[in-house]
């Protein structure tokens, strides 16, 4: 078998075997909840049959690898499960199916950290590829110590800052970023204007200075002396000679910070008030609704795990080593 | 230049020597030496430092005292006014200094202790203790902190025990991480060889030969680590899943006065209420970043151009 | 080609050259005020130990310097034109074209991602001096000239799928390609074992003569430049010795400098009588993990003498001593020294047995910890195996530091305020803090410069004649083995080809292996490759 295609097909194996893992470790969210979260569920008043109901349905009398069976085979045909809210102690159940609620935030979401990406990834890139250039210049320090500062500040002060003056004093765009299915692919960029500048300011901060260390690192290395030396002009150094052999660092850069930005987001969103998974989750945090939390957290860690597959899966097919071996 | 070889010895070989100097001296001297944004760092940490330590004598009113002027503005009697049940916000300011930073510091503390701990026993072990650790890292690794903080808060509750040990054991797979790494760099080292050879039990290499090699990366990952910690929590506090009222915190306190913002067109000085305990954080943590740019340079030894 | 000029008119002339490098927050003198005349078609030897500035000459005369250094005074003129006065574009003109490069590690200089062949003739494709196809087939005429196997298709192949020696040639090849009028060679063969870099000196002299290039060979190995120059520049921290055509620099050197580089290889113990054996190897059978490396070694060592272990990287002899020192259990064989058995693991043997077994290592530096200083580093033995406390502890510290010709006035240093040699006697100190009866010296000199090699050398000789101290002495550098060894054992993948006294061993006929490793080591003769390729050619023949 191809050297390329085996090594990718581990890594493929080896991602395989992480989720499962941090499936696991989500799925047990439930059992490690406190006996009495029943009654907290359901309230004060609820009844014992109705506990023993809820726990039935919960299937919490069955063994746990059972029900992980279960729950896993339920979460491959795309159910999660039934949120716990909306349930109360008289036992009429007005909950609704997880997925229903994550759908459409999940839209929303996708949209938001695309919007971020577009505008991000190529400012980020040609802000670090330049300042390594232009390594200690006045240019080059100003950009670092810039970024330096905003990778210091929290989101949700970017966040403020931005509404105090593009909303507050200067009202340019809307504080609220409230959009729903309906809204029109315009009103919905103007309406996310703030949210993506917010993430925009944190992720190039972040991505231009590791794409900076990676190109330093890159440029440091003998064979680019050795091609300056056999006279190869700036610009033939750069493309010809260090870009074929920056596809894996620069990917892992990009992915490392799209999978940030997945973090990022669930600030951002709740300033905002964005209908997003980010605000979801906490939402559900906060009234310890578990079947949400973990329909959340699959997703999160889920798009955090696949990110890091492809950066992987880039850094492999475009090693020469690899592709040509002995 | 050119020296006789017949009276060639090795005391007359040049060697870099350097004075020695005590330790104070050596501080000063790099204290002389550290550029601006150092020493603002510094400055910073240590009056976030002194505010933190006498709190109480400084803050003009207690912690959670409430006054009957819910969102009093900025005045000689409140400062920076008061929030939306009537509380100080510049002693709860002060008071945030105590909580936020000290939450930080211990879960960072334990963080270093839990990971930097493990992360020594799998470079020096290498064998099964390692294998297992490491995976179990990359399995933590492979969910994002903030998501994987948030579950568990949900299933345990927000109690300031529970985010310090949540946070801290998240935290500590990076410490496990770096640690091992820089440790296995020196593990493999002759002089470690040497005092293998030698006979030296387990404790002395660890204590002796590996750790005082390995400080440097770890005082400066330290004060990342801190900076990300800080962070969380803040993020944490603010999301209304971290430190609890009426613990005054400046992440929750963001939050309880963010709506004052909308009134910045009427009153700035309300609207850049919410943001005081924000550039708190952000001042604290451009603080922390400068000095640690400026140690990571000055470690490192690398001198580019 | 532009070039029009003929042998023996001045091709490159440096006056006056002056080069700084900024390093700890100051700018230092790294080449102070050479001169440099290179005619056509001749070839100068650039010799100088480490920090003399050899390297950051051989790149100025093309014009170049390192980041982090800048020319400030003096001129470089290559045919007519002064290359110091020139912008990085317009020098760009000459490189790659008239003036080219070889590296010294050609495994860190090509660039993963292309092919050999591309990288070939990037810069003669580059200047227009021939089309894709021509430069391609000159390419492989190349190959066959450097005697590179396969020369149709090597070129296809990335860097990775060559050996080190074959890569070294393909940069000849490469340096070659545009026919500049200037090589510049960086130490080219230091990286490689000895039996690879005969045939890569070999190719490059023989292509280098063929094409009448001018060429500077830099390196710090006196054999080799002998073989590769017409004449000889010495340097020493950035000033020149002195210059003086090869035959006649190595017969008549003039500066005291130059004849201590020249003496040290005269250096030979004079050979001990066999004695009863200290320590004794037999069958030993060693593995790392499944693979195996060592293969029934049998190894006897006489009290009070030295047994140089050779070998090429490979050959099984640091794990050797890895398997004495109880490092590696053997996982056949037994150790046994002075009469009893050893027990194959370190954490099995008794102080007093770690105690009487010492070890020397290649790199001073990583064998001493940074962190402590010298009082900490000899104290420790002193404390840990004679149980010596404050003034005896003390006292016994001066005396070793007076054995090893320091003193009191290094107590508190840090390893890293001390030079190379001062640094290996710090760490032969501290083996003999332990009173051991066996030192092993694994390359404890290959990383030091010449006449801090002899310095070392003499020291470990008066030791052993002081104290009674039996050397295990592992060297890949055959008049290392000469000037301290009584006994030589030869080692080959794993197995030992020959034991025997030093004068025995030396003396032919060899075994096979013996033989290519002995006829591989560059001598002082300016004649021996020439005489060696003309053996080689009879045999074939």
């Amino acid at each position: 078998m191809h050297a390329v295609f085996r090594t990718v097909l581990e890594r493929l194996g080896l991602g395989l075997a992480t989720l499962f893992i941090v499936s696991i470790i989500i799925f047990s969210a439930i059992e490690m909840l406190p006996g009495d979260f029943g009654e907290a569920v359901l309230g004060q008043a609820a009844t014992k049959e109705t506990v023993a109901a809820f726990r039935r349905e919960l299937g919490l009398d069955e063994p746990a690898y059972m029900r992980y069976a279960q729950w896993i085979g339920n979460v491959v045909q795309g159910d999660l499960g039934t949120s716990f809210s909306g349930r109360n102690a008289s036992g009429i159940d007005r909950s609704r199916p997880v997925v229903d609620l994550i759908a459409p935030r999940l839209w929303n979401t996708l949209f938001l950290a695309s919007m971020t990406a577009i505008i991000a990834v190529p400012i980020a890139l040609a802000l670090g590829i330049t300042s390594a250039l232009y390594r200690n210049s006045i240019y080059d320090r100003t950009v670092n110590t810039a970024t330096l500062t905003t990778i210091s500040f929290p989101e949700f002060f970017v966040a403020y800052i931005l509404i105090l003056l593009l909303a507050s004093l200067w009202p340019v765009f809307p504080s609220l970023a409230n959009v729903d299915a309906a809204t029109p692919l315009a009103e919905r960029m103007f309406k996310a204007a703030l949210p993506a500048m917010t993430l925009t300011l944190v992720i190039v901060a972040h991505m231009m200075r590791m794409t900076r260390a990676a190109i330093i690192n890159l440029l440091a290395s003998p064979y680019i002396q050795m091609a300056r030396l056999s006279g190869a002009s700036q610009t033939e150094v750069i493309i010809k000679h260090a870009l074929p052999n920056a596809w894996a660092p620069i990917a892992t850069v990009i992915t490392f910070n799209l999978a940030y930005l997945v973090v990022g987001v669930v600030v951002v969103e709740v300033v905002f008030v964005y209908p997003g998974v980010g605000q979801l989750m906490v939402d559900a945090v906060t009234s310890r609704d578990i079947p949400v939390v973990q329909g959340c957290a699959l997703i999160f860690a889920m798009t955090y795990i696949l990110l890091n597959l492809t950066a992987d899966i880039i850094g492999i097919i475009t090693n020469p080593r690899l592709l040509h071996p002995k | 230049m050119t020296q006789d070889p017949e009276t060639y010895s090795a005391l007359g070989e040049v060697g870099a020597f350097q004075e020695r100097r005590t330790l104070w001296t050596r501080i000063k001297l790099d204290l002389k030496k550290s550029p601006m944004t150092a020493r603002f760092g510094m400055s910073v940490i240590l009056i976030y430092a002194i505010v933190a330590i006498f709190a109480p004598l400084l803050a003009p009113y207690g912690e959670a005292e409430v006054f009957p002027v819910p969102y009093a503005p900025w005045s000689s009697e409140f400062i920076f006014g008061t929030d939306q049940i009537g509380r100080d916000i510049f002693s709860r300011m002060i008071y945030g200094a105590r909580n936020t930073v000290g939450i930080a510091v211990a879960t960072t503390l334990l963080a270093f202790l839990i990971g930097g701990g493990l992360g020594l026993a799998a470079a020096i072990n290498r064998s099964w203790l390692d294998q297992f650790l490491s995976r179990t890292v990359d399995v933590l690794m492979a969910i994002p902190s903030l998501i994987f903080a948030l579950v568990l808060l949900s299933v345990f509750g927000s109690t300031v025990i529970n985010l310090i040990i949540i946070i801290a054991v998240l935290d500590s797979t990076r410490v496990f991480r770096l640690t091992r790494a820089v440790a296995i760099n020196v593990v493999v080292m002759d002089y470690v060889e040497a005092a293998r050879l030698r006979g030296e039990g387990i404790g002395w290499i660890m204590r002796r030969e590996i750790l005082p090699n390995i400080m440097p990366p770890l005082v400066a990952e330290f004060g990342l680590r801190f900076c990300f910690v800080f962070l969380a929590i803040a993020a944490l506090s603010f999301l209304g899943v971290g430190i609890q009222p009426p613990t005054a915190d400046w992440g929750s306190m963001v939050r309880e006065n963010a709506s004052l913002i909308q009134f910045a067109q009427y009153d700035l000085k309300a609207g850049l209420t919410p943001l005081l305990p924000a550039s708190a954080i952000a001042l604290l943590t451009v603080a922390v970043n400068f000095v640690v740019d400026w140690f990571l340079h000055k470690t490192s030894g690398i001198r580019d151009e | 080609m532009s070039d029009s000029g003929q042998k023996g008119d001045i091709l490159l002339d440096i006056k006056g050259l002056k080069i700084q490098g900024f390093s700890d927050e100051k700018w230092h003198d790294i080449v102070n005020g050479v001169d440099l005349t290179l005619r056509r078609g001749e070839v100068m030897g650039l010799i100088g130990e480490s920090g003399a500035g050899k390297s950051t000459l051989g790149l100025a005369a093309m014009g170049y310097t390192q980041p982090g250094c800048k020319i400030t005074a003096g001129e470089i003129i290559f045919d007519g034109v002064d290359l110091a006065k020139l912008s990085d574009a317009e020098k760009r003109k000459f490189w790659g074209n008239r003036m080219t490069y070889v590296a010294q590690s050609a495994a860190a200089s090509f660039n993963p991602a292309h092919r050999l062949i591309a990288q070939t003739t990037a810069s003669t494709i580059r200047a227009g001096l021939k089309d894709r196809s021509e430069a391609y087939s000159d390419a492989r005429i190349l190959y066959d000239a450097l005697n590179l196997p396969d020369p149709e298709h090597i070129g296809d192949r990335y860097p990775h799928q060559v050996s080190g020696g074959q890569l070294q040639r393909v940069m000849t090849a490469m340096a070659m390609s545009p026919r500049p009028n200037l090589i510049v060679f960086d130490e080219p063969t230091t990286a490689l074992d000895v039996t690879t870099q005969v045939e890569v000196l070999s190719s490059m002299r023989k292509i280098v003569e063929e094409f009448n290039t001018a060429a500077i060979y830099i390196t710090h190995d006196l054999a080799v430049v002998a073989q590769m120059s017409d004449f000889i520049k010495v340097l020493r921290y950035g000033y020149e010795v002195e210059e003086a055509p090869t035959r006649q620099m190595l017969s008549t050197p003039k500066e005291s400098y130059t004849k201590s580089l020249w003496s040290v290889r005269a250096l030979e113990k004079k050979e001990q009588e066999i004695g009863q054996s200290i320590l004794s190897l037999k069958g030993i059978d060693a593995a790392y993990g499944v693979s195996k490396v060592l293969f029934d070694v049998d190894i006897e060592v006489p009290k009070g003498s030295t047994v140089a272990v050779v070998g090429e990287s490979g050959s099984g002899k640091s794990t050797t001593a890895r398997v004495i020192t109880g490092l590696l259990p053997q996982t056949a064989g037994s150790v046994h020294f002075d009469g009893t058995e050893l027990p194959p693991a370190l954490a099995d043997r008794s102080k007093d047995q770690k105690r009487r077994i010492q070890m020397i290592y290649q790199m001073a530096d990583t064998a001493m910890n940074p962190r402590q200083t010298v009082r900490d580093i000899i104290g420790r033995p002193l404390e840990f195996y004679l149980d010596l406390r404050g003034k005896a502890k003390n006292d016994r510290i001066l005396e070793l530091l007076e054995m090893i010709e320091l003193d009191g006035r290094f107590l508190e240093r840090l390893p890293s305020e001390l030079s190379g040699g001062q640094k290996q006697r710090i760490c032969i100190a501290r083996a003999l803090a332990a009173n051991p009866d066996f030192v092993i010296c694994d390359e404890v000199t290959s990383a030091l410069d010449q006449i801090v090699q002899e310095g070392i050398l003499k020291l470990l000789l008066r030791l052993q004649k002081e104290l009674g101290l039996t050397y295990l002495f592992i060297t890949h550098d055959i008049s290392t083995v000469k000037a301290i060894s009584d006994q030589v054992v030869v080692m080959n993948e794993g197995k030992v080809v020959e034991q025997g006294q030093k004068t025995e061993v030396f003396q032919p006929p060899h075994p096979g292996y013996t033989e290519l490793l002995l006829s591989s080591v560059p001598e002082m003769d300016p004649d021996w490759l020439t005489n060696l390729n003309a053996k080689c050619a009879d045999l074939k023949g």
